[in-house]
């Protein structure tokens, strides 16, 4: 019996749906993945470092070691509400961030400082990705209403305006940025 | 909050939707009557049953059901066992897991790793002590993990059967035949919503694919290697089928696996369909479909609070991150809230509504880090498994969980008034209310003694058992938070679970095979006793309701129920919540830290 549902349900089911899914779906089931100039530069689903002013920053991550976004390590960082490791991260992100954005005045988004349950969450909120725009803007010597504009012109709603978050996907903002800055 | 209260309504009204339809496609198919997927799937069902040599109208008394299952269940474990070993071997491994080309940071599959993982699957837990995307193949994912997520669930349907059964029939010595129960549920029902279900969450942007990893060049110019893999039709049973296991190892928190709060919607639907149609099944075959609401409704209300509970403290955020100047309050732009293990796309409502269901049922699932929740956030999920997984809870497990706690619940009103007790008109003796305390008792034990040999056990720092040295030392947090991640170990290992609170290193020898020992109580020690109730139930007369019949359709009676579930739970696990979660709770208002 364990054989025939191997074949059945381990042989037959996912690969009749590997192809059933390539026919339909192509570029969605090889991991939504981004070319340019031919080459791959990433996915949209997954989150990238990025460390430069003239971009704008992701979420902390836990995935892999150093700067995270680590896709074959794919972890939060497991770190419980009242562990010293956890306030001491924070602090130095807040830190960190208030360093680079000496014009920000507001309290900071919860999720530009804490890091996400994969450690390749590719967006952010819109606020924690308003509230770098004059730094962005500055180091690319573009308007603030410009970048701001770009910003907004990525902001994703609630999926069918009922499920999930508001969110900007950051590699995506990254990219149309360049293009913003190489053709102005 | 209106975000919350708007998205939980919308996931119960079609919850509520789907019941009946479900329920009454189960009713018919377990009972041998066509439905309207036989022209299409009856060849299929027949060429199981003529290769395998299964006689269809064969029918099995409870002790030859049970023994057919464990066997079945046996050769389940050694198979799975095997191909993670054999990995190296196989076809379908683009990485060269268990090879000698393996990348550089692949994890070996150790014996005692097998033999948990392999335990893990064939329990219905998907504990998780492996780590997909660094440590197994392609064809291990398909033919050793989907397979078992298809043929553990389709057991638990099988098994829940019995006991429906058990009520429904009247003075029968046999209760149903497993491999015909087995391979209907595989066939007609796991099989077709699985793969519509898969299909639907590839269209949101899950991978389906068998391709190695993709080396990507990122912007500031470094190499991020992307990995690939049949996500999907793994993805798909893994929700339906109450399974858990993630093919990563940051399971549905990973965008490969959830990548849009579509597909999350569509996961924690899948979670819940199939144990809430199957109290509609219950209500129908046992001859009263209020009965199967009864069970639906308190089922609902556990399941509602528990959500709002989560989301209150989640939103309120943690004050020693708040202090430091974060936004703990939602706005338009932002949610605000305890966001740490928490994915944007999901913010804090659709992360609580998720981490409720996979509990309340024995998923285990996750889309946000459980192990960095707020203290009382955290404490939800706790108590869900350890009340039993009864609110909807594993597919078939969950069922038959909740009548362990209806027989209980009878019994102890028939104790108030003196009476015989009498469930749906059979009498509840001695028989059915002692097996119903092993079941309770045997799972109980498991997760506290587990959790309290753990907290003191020692070993050699370098040994075989745990590298580590103490057990304790495998543990990422400190104070109080760190005894929670044991008992969240053992609660969730022990109900069938498989989410953790992922600070624990679990991949040792002492805790491969502890968590593996507390899975297998939670399996067997607690089914077969309900299945031997069952056996017992369908050999009596069914007697006629009188006016000193209990009802057990109404509201009292939800109120009962609800209040046997929590009296028993708060009996048993008071102590370890107050020393786990209960206590940081009130540490973190003080501003301790660990």
């Amino acid at each position: 019996m364990i054989a025939v549902m191997t074949v059945l349900t381990g042989l037959i089911y996912p690969l009749l749906l590997t192809g059933l899914c390539q026919a339909i779906f192509h570029a969605r089931t090889d991991g939504s993945l981004i070319r340019r100039n031919g080459v791959i530069v990433g996915s949209r689903l997954i989150g990238q470092a990025f460390s430069e002013p003239q971009y704008f920053q992701s979420r902390p991550s836990a995935a892999g070691s150093g700067a995270g976004y680590d896709p074959t390590d794919s972890t939060g960082s497991n770190l419980g509400p009242t562990n010293a490791q956890l306030i001491r991260r924070v602090r130095a992100a807040v830190a960190a961030f208030r360093r680079a954005n000496p014009n920000y005045r507001g309290r900071i988004p919860a999720d530009l400082v804490t890091a996400s349950g994969s450690g390749l969450d590719p967006d952010l909120s819109p606020d924690a990705a308003l509230a770098q725009v004059p730094r962005v803007a500055a180091a690319r010597h573009l308007s603030e209403a410009r970048v701001r504009a770009l910003v907004l012109s990525h902001v994703e709603g609630r999926q069918w305006n009922l499920f999930g978050e508001p969110r900007v996907n950051v590699l995506e903002l990254n990219l149309a940025l360049e293009d913003a800055s190489s053709g102005k | 909050m209106t975000h919350f209260l708007l998205l939980t309504a919308i996931y119960f009204v079609v919850l509520l939707g789907i019941t009946k339809p479900l329920g009454s496609y189960m009713a018919r198919l377990f009972s041998g009557q066509r439905t309207f997927l036989h022209p299409l799937l009856r060849p299929v069902e027949r060429g199981v049953y003529r290769l395998t040599g299964v006689e269809e109208h064969a029918e099995q008394r409870w002790t030859e059901y049970t023994l057919a299952l464990l066997a079945f269940s046996a050769a389940g474990f050694v198979c799975a066992f095997a191909i993670q070993l054999l990995q190296g071997h196989l076809p379908w491994n683009p990485m060269g897991f268990g090879t000698a080309h393996k990348p550089a940071g692949a994890i070996p599959v150790t014996p005692d790793l097998a033999f948990n993982s392999a335990i893990s699957f064939v329990t219905n837990t998907n504990w998780q002590a492996y780590s997909g995307e660094n440590t197994v193949s392609y064809f291990t994912q398909m033919t050793a993990f989907t397979v078992q997520n298809f043929v553990s669930a389709a057991s638990g349907v099988a098994m829940a059967m019995v006991l429906i059964r058990g009520f429904a029939r009247r003075e029968s010595k046999t209760v149903g035949n497993f491999w015909v129960d087995l391979t209907r549920a595989t066939v007609y029902l796991l099989l077709p919503l699985a793969f519509f279900a898969a299909l639907l969450l590839a269209s949101q942007g899950v991978i389906q694919n068998l391709r190695p990893s993709v080396v990507a060049r990122t912007l500031e110019g470094s190499i991020q290697i992307i990995p690939q893999g049949p996500v999907a039709s793994q993805e798909a049973i893994k929700m339906l089928g109450t399974n858990g296991g993630g093919f990563f190892n940051a399971n549905s928190a990973h965008p490969f696996e959830n990548p849009t709060p579509l597909s999350n919607f569509v996961e924690m639907l899948l979670i819940f369909s199939i144990p809430a149609g199957l109290t509609y099944t219950f209500g129908r075959d046992v001859g009263d479909t209020r009965q199967g609401w009864a069970l639906f409704a308190a089922m609902s209300i556990l399941f509602l609070v528990g959500a709002g509970v989560l989301f209150h403290y989640e939103q309120r955020g943690n004050p020693l991150l708040t202090q430091l100047g974060l936004q703990a309050r939602a706005a338009p732009g932002q949610p605000g809230g305890n966001m740490e293990g928490k994915e944007t796309r999901f913010g804090i409502a659709d992360s609580a509504l998720f981490a409720t269901i996979t509990t309340d049922a024995s998923c285990g699932a996750v889309n946000a880090a459980h192990d960095s929740l707020t203290p009382l956030g955290g404490l939800v999920p706790l108590v869900n498994m350890e009340l039993g997984e009864v609110v909807f809870g594993g597919v078939g497990a969950g069922l038959l969980g909740m009548l362990l706690f209806a027989i209980l619940a009878v019994f102890i009103a028939g104790l108030m008034v003196g009476r015989t007790p009498e469930y749906l008109g059979k009498k509840i003796e001695r028989r059915e209310v002692q097996l119903a305390m092993i079941a309770l008792i045997a799972t109980a034990a498991s997760m506290l003694v587990f959790t309290a040999v753990a907290s003191v056990a020692q070993f050699r720092q370098g040994g075989y058992w745990n590298p580590p040295g103490a057990a304790t030392a495998n543990l990422t947090n400190g104070g109080p938070h760190g005894f929670t991640e044991l008992l969240y170990a053992y609660s969730s290992t022990s109900e069938n679970n498989g989410s953790a609170f992922a600070g624990l290193n679990a991949d040792t020898p002492y805790y491969n095979f502890t968590t593996a020992g507390a899975m297998l109580i939670g399996r067997f020690a607690f089914l077969i006793p309900l299945l031997a109730v069952g056996g017992s139930l369908a050999s009596k007369k069914r007697l006629a309701i009188t006016s000193g019949t209990l009802p057990t359709s109404g509201p009292l009676f939800v109120g009962l129920l609800i209040g046997t579930i929590l009296l028993v739970g708060a009996l048993t696990f008071f102590p370890a919540l107050s020393l786990g979660p209960v206590a940081e709770h009130y540490l973190m208002q003080a501003g301790h830290v660990f």
